[in-house]
């Protein structure tokens, strides 16, 4: 992946199972929002095809529809906190009353039973994030894709996403990919981690033999705190 | 009678003739509204669909395009009447038409000066959309008419102001319609003042022609304290829906 003349993602080549957390951490700037990105079909890599599941993307909606990107900053249209969430049922021409049910599930696991007739404009900061969060899981994506859900939030909420982040894997069984560099939130709901160093991967592993024993010394300067970027 | 006297009398038959529901005055009022109204309906359907497509498909020509309409913008109306006038007159290339001194002329005129205005406004609108709306539409599921139907509706209280600055432009607009339409009422006098019914005279050419007879002002007194409500009821309108925002 190219933005100019700088490389940004070198050759990555990862697999993730069905149903878990997989943790793609690295440095500010290392690329981890430009992969999730590309998993969305936001970006296109100069060299290679996307593909999913073996099909080809020419049908890019379709493959969209089974998965959903909760950006690092959420955007909120201008309308109230149920018709925010409801957005992704609403375009995939489900009925009124499944939409109903659906969407107060989401609110009910993000804690904001309730807010449903509110303006999505004026939430709180950390709501806005759960309400994003309700929006991205609403229609059962097979695969969520977190771009630092967390970041910017006190921590109360984080706690909350992370218990939401648990709480949907084991539920739902969503493949979860989450991207961040807080390192003590990959030790607390990671199954896998993946290291993402200057658009390299250098390593993946089981989050606990990553840090018990990094196979790269600037994965273990990384995780440990003392990378200096 | 001192100079005081001279305004204070003016105003009070004004309002009497305001509120006594003169015809001669309503008629004036009711073709202002008409004209300016369908100009800006009608260019509002073609200035919004313009601005959509300005905003997210690439034709050639675009670049033209949007010259034109910044151009438009800023065009002196009395160039306009001139220009529809030419094309309008029995010999010009539209005179078949025979629309020259009615108010479809005058309709014309408008929607040609207020078109280009909708569209820059409400293009700019739609532009400050943040592009993160977009993309949240796609990672939501949505196809791309979902991604312009959010666009229109994140953009829906600066496509108001658009139009309402539109028609605040339309109703106190005076050179082009004034040429086109030629203020021309039915002879005769009713209610006492001015002549017949209003057929082309709106609230601006009106004032103009009933001002510069002299002798009594309160006619066009009259008219301009009308005009002047249904410019700041469009303007206090504009104000709600961005305060909406
Ligand atoms: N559209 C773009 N054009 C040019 N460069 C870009 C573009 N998007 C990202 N980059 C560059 O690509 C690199 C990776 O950016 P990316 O946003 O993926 O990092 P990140 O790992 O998500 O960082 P952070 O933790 O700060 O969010 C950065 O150097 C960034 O400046
Ligand atoms: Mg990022």
């Amino acid at each position: 992946m190219v933005f100019g003349e700088k490389e940004v993602l070198k050759d990555i080549n990862l697999q993730i199972m069905r149903g878990e957390i997989f943790a793609l951490v690295g440095p500010s700037g290392s690329g981890k929002t430009t992969f999730l990105r590309l998993l969305n079909f936001f970006e296109r890599p100069e060299k290679g095809n996307l593909e999913f599941n073996g099909m080809e993307t020419s049908g890019i909606i379709n493959i969209r529809r089974r998965m959903s990107l909760l950006f690092q900053t959420p955007a909120i249209f201008n309308k109230s906190v149920f018709e925010n969430v409801a957005y992704g049922l609403k375009v995939r021409g489900i009925d009124k009353k499944t939409i109903e049910k659906k969407v107060s599930e989401a609110l009910d696991i993000v804690g904001l039973s309730g807010l449903g007739n509110q303006k999505a404009r004026t939430l709180s900061g950390g709501e806005a994030q759960r309400m994003a969060f309700a929006r991205a899981i609403v229609y059962d994506p097979e695969i969520l894709l977190l771009d630092e859900p967390t970041a910017n939030l006190d921590p109360a909420n984080v706690m909350k996403i992370e218990e939401i982040i648990k709480r949907i894997r084991k539920e739902r069984e969503t493949t979860i990919l989450l991207a961040t560099h807080n390192i003590p939130q990959v030790r607390r709901i990671a199954d896998r981690v993946g290291i993402l160093i200057n658009g390299e991967l250098i390593e993946v592993n089981t989050k606990n033999a990553i840090f018990k024993n990094p196979g790269d010394n600037r994965s273990e300067a990384f995780l440990k705190g003392e990378m200096i970027y | 009678m001192s100079s005081a006297d001279f305004l204070v009398h003016g105003l009070i038959k004004a309002f009497e003739l305001i509120f006594s529901l003169n015809p001669y005055i309503l008629s004036i009022t009711g073709v202002s509204i008409k004209v300016s109204g369908t100009a800006t309906i009608l260019a509002a359907l073609t200035a919004i669909p313009l601005s959509f497509a300005l905003a997210f498909l690439n034709f050639r020509g675009k670049q033209a395009v949007i010259t034109l309409i910044n151009t438009g913008m800023g065009l002196p109306p009395v160039f306009v009447g001139l220009f529809i006038f030419v094309m309008l007159v029995p010999a010009g290339p539209l005179g078949f038409a025979d629309i020259i001194f009615t108010p479809s002329a005058m309709i014309l005129a408008q929607y040609i000066l207020v078109t280009p205005i909708i569209t820059g406004i409400s293009l700019s609108a739609i532009k400050a959309v943040p592009k993160s709306i977009i993309e949240t539409v796609y990672t939501l599921g949505g196809s791309r008419k979902d991604a312009i139907i959010a666009a229109l509706s994140e953009a829906r209280f600066g496509i108001i102001t658009a139009i309402l600055a539109g028609l605040g432009r339309a109703l106190s607009e005076v050179g082009a319609i004034l040429i086109v339409g030629g203020n021309i009422a039915e002879t005769g006098s009713i209610g006492g003042i001015g002549e017949g019914l209003s057929k082309t005279r709106t609230l601006t050419t009106a004032i103009t022609s009933e001002t510069s007879k002299g002798g009594d002002f309160s006619t066009p007194i009259a008219l301009g304290i009308i005009l002047i409500t249904l410019n700041l009821s469009v303007n206090l309108l504009a104000n709600y829906f961005q305060r909406r925002d």
